[in-house]
């Protein structure tokens, strides 16, 4: 496919699908269009869907084969029959939400009463959290309700989330939480 | 949705109710449009006139709140100048079938009504059945029980003057939208309704879309082309996690989770699975059984069926459902009675209604984890405005995790449709996928009950997390085979043997003995073998039948079985003969069926088309909701009335309601009704779109709409800051003000509506104000807990 039918593309999603957002139209001015093209020349496309309303518009992302190996330019996929290549001002600012500084590298932790995050290593947290789990659940673990009857959980730990997570990762996740024994599960579908 | 999102182009009329797509799902607007381009009518019902409305021919302004007057007076309409599709309402649907005679219907109240209990009694409305056990039915409807003379009946009193009365809506607006809809109901039209939050967001959600699905029905606009009833979600997986059971009331595959009275795996097989008695009815759900015993077997490959039954959690049969859903969780939580909290990929602290109440109960946690993109509202909580972080105990956990293009997986989007995302980029900074982080950590709390022992181990022990791993790490192509299944042993099934290992080709080949796995019945068919998985399809050929409905079968895969319309049985006539041959769905031609995949299979008129529904007729009269059989307006928990004009039954009398929950009901304190909407730009609590520079240049801060009227008479000029308070909180704000935002006439009071994006959060960006729930209330409704954040009271001055 020429890149100059994508980069076209891409300029009709902003102007076509997404007269609210005039301000993609002006960022990107002809010499950065450009330099986009530039970068396309040594990247990998992969193909993914909006991680935000459940349209399901299909994207391209551009990740560079060199350097850090980032994402360069996500854009609509203009083969998606749905979007046709065409994207919402929230699908096409896409990549600053992957790409962007805000993101912590590492876990955090907050003591009781603390006033401040501190910076740790992923097994101290996998490691604090269980043992958290593990006191919670074997403190609260009730095998029969008042009635006398099996129920076999705990109803003092909560989960909430996650529509934004795959259909393999949702599904795990249920698995777990009810392995250990909860009954309030909830996501973003009740609200 | 029952459709897909391209099928709406082959609407002729498209009713937009409770939603904004042009705004809120903006490509499937491109949908909308192409169907304005082939000539239909396009309709906006909303309380502020928006992006939406302005591409519609017809459009009404109603007041938040006012959904089932609308409706009601639509049904009245339909019935009482026979515009029905007569024949699909005779044949596909229970309009003919008799109603017991204990059911009635008396001033707002369902005959069963326990008042001390706030619960109905509900069989008092079962259907009579004939000796067969089967629904009787009266196909001259003469019988004044029938279900279409009982909804006439009940509808009756939605003349246009009651209607206008209540929504605050000209006779003239209600007339035209009526008329125009209503013009669907002949055998080749098609009408459709799109409708999101301000649907499902009130204390009578669920009879709001019951409402229209009466009026669908009717019109005989349920499985054709340009039909159906499409809600239009927000989330790019929330039907995925929905289909994965992340609720407290179901399992993967909406198989409802066992309560404390079944003793015996049996008893709760028995309990869930409905039976029909009538040779025609398909009664799908007759088949739980099977996907019940496979989902146990993706879990506990190793347990009994029974042994497995005993491993999963119970929740209480003698309490409601509701105690276990949202709005409940967070109040005992707010009594100190939750110790810990997993919020995964969530912001709890801005989505949820009453936000101020959820931040204050996470203080009274031991810990909290949260797993997210960014830190956000809830992750710290415990420094927001108001709050004193030396005094509150509890521990909070941040895990950073990938984003959706760093991993891959599949997502199932409003159409059904399960898409695999790859992978992009590695995580960057090496954070991790939300699938490694929770295999991981479920690995160190296994590791510890293996090591130390603890409070029944044994469903932890034996949880087949085999399945989802490979090379040590969280495998999405190894577990999306779980969710297919696949057979434990070889099993010869009509002759053909399948092998143990081998992916089950179809839900039909489900086992109840055990002998397969499928971790979500409604995705078998998704990964018929193990290195295939249909969801990966980029094919977009298809048939001139499938091309003519811009229909695309082999572009991934819709569930269930890569059926596109659901119940598109009902598009046929008994002979297997469109309705619509311009825009056929399915067709019975040389002895089989061509087109979309068939709901139900079998020869034409050999089945009823509703197959999910017990005895395969389409639902007029709905005996299985908590709130009645038919829907009834009731002013919202919070409104500007004390009485309304349809019974002395103010609200929805078995609503979600909290003693201590504080409510302004025509209290001049807070004149104005409010709504929360979402703007293009920013999605849902803004988590994910406050960070990016070119979303927030457009949008950069929480605005409050007006309109000039109400905006003179408190002194407000337009972009001055405001105060929105409610009982429960205040949001500061931007006025907007507007005339896209009217006043109404309701019960002869003039009242304001106003409203605002919930998209802001304190964390970021700086003076872009707070989360909009910060005003709403944690009522509910009564079959799913769905807070009431679209329609409350809250009053607007100069800050
Ligand atoms: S690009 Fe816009 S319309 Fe498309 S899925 Fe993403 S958020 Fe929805």
């Amino acid at each position: 496919m020429p890149v100059s039918r994508r980069t076209f593309l891409k300029f009709t999603a902003g102007a076509v699908s997404c007269s609210a957002f005039t301000g993609l139209g002006i960022s990107l001015a002809p010499a950065m269009a450009q330099a986009e093209i530039l970068k396309f020349q040594k990247t990998t496309i992969t193909t993914t869907v909006c991680c935000y309303c459940a349209v399901g518009c299909g994207l391209l992302v551009h990740t560079a084969d060199e350097g850090k190996g980032r994402s360069v330019n996500v854009e609509g996929d203009p083969d998606h029959p749905v979007n046709e290549g065409a994207l919402c001002a929230k699908g096409a600012a896409m990549r600053q939400m992957a790409e962007n500084k805000a993101r912590p590298p590492k876990p955090m932790y907050r003591a009781a009463g603390a006033k401040e995050w501190k910076e740790v290593e992923w097994d101290w947290a996998y490691a604090e959290i269980a043992k958290r789990v593990k006191a919670e659940r074997d403190a609260s673990f009730t095998l029969k309700n008042s009635k006398g009857e099996t129920v076999n959980r705990t109803e003092t730990m909560v989960s909430l989330g996650s529509a934004a997570l795959d259909n393999e990762e949702c599904w795990s996740y249920q698995a777990i939480q009810r392995a250990l024994g909860l009954v309030h599960i909830e996501h973003q579908a009740r609200i | 949705m029952t459709n897909y999102w391209e099928d709406i182009s082959n609407s002729d009329c498209v009713l937009m109710m409770g939603c904004n797509p042009a705004e809120n799902h903006p490509i499937s607007f491109k949908w909308v449009l192409r169907a304005k381009d082939k000539g239909a009518t396009l309709i906006h019902v909303d309380p502020r006139f928006t992006r939406t409305t302005g591409h519609c021919q017809l459009s009404a302004h109603l007041r938040s709140g006012s959904d089932i007057a609308f409706i009601g007076g639509m049904i009245n309409y339909i019935l009482a100048n026979k515009l029905f599709f007569a024949d699909y309402m005779r044949e596909y649907t229970n309009a003919s079938f008799v109603v017991g005679s204990k059911f009635s219907f008396k001033d707002g109240l369902f005959s069963g009504f326990d008042a001390k209990k706030k619960v109905y009694d509900k069989s008092t409305w079962a259907f009579e059945m004939d000796a067969n056990g089967v629904p009787v039915r009266d196909d001259s409807f003469k019988n004044p029980r029938c279900v279409l003379n009982l909804l006439q009946k009940h509808f009756e009193r939605y003349t246009l003057d009651a209607v206008t009365a209540a929504t605050g809506t000209s006779k003239e607006d209600l007339l035209a939208v009526y008329k125009a809809f209503a013009s669907t109901g002949t055998a080749e039209r098609s009408g459709t309704i799109m409708y999101a939050m301000g649907y499902t967001q009130k204390t009578v959600g669920v009879q709001n879309i019951r409402s229209m699905s009466i009026v669908q029905l009717l019109l005989g606009n349920i499985g054709v082309a340009g039909g159906g009833v499409n809600a239009l979600r927000g989330e790019s997986n929330v039907q995925g996690s929905t289909d994965q059971g992340l609720l407290a009331n179901i399992l993967p595959g909406y198989i409802d989770v066992p309560k404390s009275s079944f003793a015996k795996y049996e008893d709760w097989v028995k309990a869930s699975t409905p039976v029909s008695k009538d040779p025609k009815s398909v009664n799908w759900w007759g088949n739980k059984p099977k996907y019940i015993a496979s989902l146990l077997k993706s879990m506990y490959p190793e347990a009994t069926l029974e042994e497995a039954f005993q491993m999963l959690p119970k929740v209480d049969a003698h309490r409601k459902m509701t105690d276990y859903f949202w709005l409940n969780i967070f109040e005992r939580m707010h009594k100190g009675e939750m110790k810990g909290l997993f919020a995964w990929g969530m912001n709890p602290a801005c989505g949820g209604a009453n936000a101020q109440k959820n931040r204050e109960a996470m203080g009274k946690l031991k810990w909290l984890v949260n797993v997210n993109l960014y830190e956000n509202e809830t992750s710290s909580f415990w420094k927001g405005p108001g709050m004193k972080p030396e005094s509150i105990k509890t521990e909070v956990f941040f895990l950073p995790c990938a984003a959706s293009y760093e991993k891959e997986g599949s997502v199932t989007n409003s159409s059904r449709v399960v898409q695999w995302r790859y992978r992009g980029p590695h995580p960057l900074n090496n954070v991790k996928p939300d699938g490694d982080i929770m295999l991981e950590l479920f690995k160190e709390i296994r590791g510890m009950y293996e090591k130390d022992g603890g409070a029944y181990p044994d469903p932890i022990k034996a949880l087949n997390i085999a399945d989802w791993e490979e090379h040590n790490e969280y495998s999405p192509r190894k577990v999306a085979r779980l969710l297919n299944g696949y057979f434990l042993k070889d099993v010869t099934i009509n002759g053909t043997t399948y092998t143990k290992g081998q992916q089950v080709p179809s839900f039909a080949m489900l086992q109840a003995d055990g002998s397969t796995t499928s971790g979500c019945w409604v995705l078998c068919g998704m990964q018929p073998a193990a290195d295939k998985h249909l969801g990966m399809r980029r094919d977009k050929t298809a048939t001139e039948m499938q091309a003519n409905l811009s229909m695309t079968p082999n572009w991934a895969w819709a569930w269930p079985v890569n059926r596109r319309i659901i119940y598109n049985r009902a598009s046929v006539d008994a002979t297997g003969k469109p309705f619509a041959p311009q825009k056929a769905v399915i067709a019975w031609k040389d002895g089989k069926w061509v087109g979309d995949v068939v709901d139900g299979g079998g020869d034409p008129g050999t089945k009823h088309p509703f197959i999910m529904q017990t005895h395969g007729m389409g639902a007029l009269f709905g005996p299985g909701r908590e709130d009645g059989p038919f829907p009834e307006h009731y002013e919202p928990m919070e409104s500007p009335l004390k009485k309304h004009g349809f019974s002395n039954q103010r609200v929805n009398p078995v609503a979600y309601l909290l003693p201590t929950e504080k409510l302004a009901i025509a209290d001049a304190k807070f004149p104005h009704i409010c709504t929360t909407y979402r703007v293009t730009e920013h999605w849902q609590t803004g988590l994910m779109t406050r960070r990016q520079e070119w979303l927030l240049e457009a949008e950069p801060e929480v605005f409050c709409e007006m309109n000039p009227a109400l905006a003179k008479s408190i002194g407000i000029n337009n972009g001055d800051r405001v105060l929105l308070s409610s009982p429960r909180g205040e949001v500061n704000a931007v006025a907007m003000v507007t005339e896209r935002i009217q006043s109404f006439t309701i019960m002869g009071k003039e009242v304001h509506q106003i409203g605002l994006p919930w998209h802001y959060g304190w964390v970021t960006p700086n003076f872009g104000g707070d989360s909009a729930n910060l005003l709403t209330s944690s009522v509910g409704e009564p079959n799913t807990g769905i807070p009431e954040t679209k329609a409350f009271m809250a009053n607007v001055r100069k800050a």
